[in-house]
């Protein structure tokens, strides 16, 4: 399992690899978030953000067939385009894959102690939290 | 009982301060008591503190809820709802 919170950019090709070298595994599914149209600034809160996402690795672990996996999420400042997150699991199926990926999104969506700070023509703006965001978590209740 | 404080994002824009270590007075023994205790310093603090406000929190850099107990030693952090992802 691998949990990165960290500055740099990362490679998705190379991240699978490295969670796929098992003969058990059937099924590999991934996401990565990307900045969209604004370049912006990541504030975290160091040290609760690894423990929040290792948490919803576990929980993702406990509720689905997870044989490996890795999520990274960076901070600091970002441009369009630019990746943000990415989250890989690998599985015996499809199934689980496709769902423990998603729920691990949702998840960090809602807990993991991250904030966007925007930097829009008219200057810098906080993001704010959607409804939306919430609403995915609460369906995998 | 002594605490150590953290603010992140708008809410420590707002207050200008990052951290801070509390002696608290006798009987704020949970989230919603250190809230009130913060508010209670009036200005900005009554602002960003004020029960209205969407403010999460955490306790030993887990998430609390209001009623979560704190003690002696305790990491307590208060932020806006997260935004990662």
């Amino acid at each position: 399992m691998k949990i990165s919170v960290q500055e740099e950019d990362f490679d998705l090709r190379s991240e699978v690899k490295a969670i796929s070298a098992n003969p058990k595994i059937g099924a590999l599914a991934t996401f990565t978030g990307l900045v969209r149209d604004v370049a912006m600034t990541l504030e975290h809160y160091p040290g609760m953000t690894e423990r929040a996402i290792a948490r919803i690795v576990d929980e993702a672990k406990s509720r689905w067939q997870v044989i490996d996996c890795a999520v990274i999420h960076r901070y600091g400042a970002l441009q369009p385009n630019d990746q943000i997150v990415m989250v890989a699991v690998a599985s015996g199926h499809r199934g689980d894959a496709f769902a423990a990926c998603e729920f691990i999104m949702d998840y960090l969506k809602t807990q993991a102690p991250f904030w966007k700070k925007e930097q829009t023509p008219d200057g810098a703006r906080w993001v704010e939290a959607k409804m939306d965001d919430d609403e995915a978590a609460e369906r995998w209740r | 009982m002594k605490v150590k404080v953290l603010y992140f994002a708008s809410v420590r824009e707002q207050l200008g301060r990052e951290t801070e270590e509390l002696d608290l007075p006798a009987g704020v023994v949970t989230v919603a008591g250190l809230r009130s205790h913060l508010r209670s310093r009036g200005g900005t603090w009554a602002d960003v503190m004020a029960e209205g406000k969407l403010l999460r929190a955490a306790v030993n850099q887990d998430m609390a809820q209001p009623d979560a107990s704190i003690k002696a030693g305790d990491e307590v952090a208060f932020f806006p709802p997260v935004t990662g992802g």
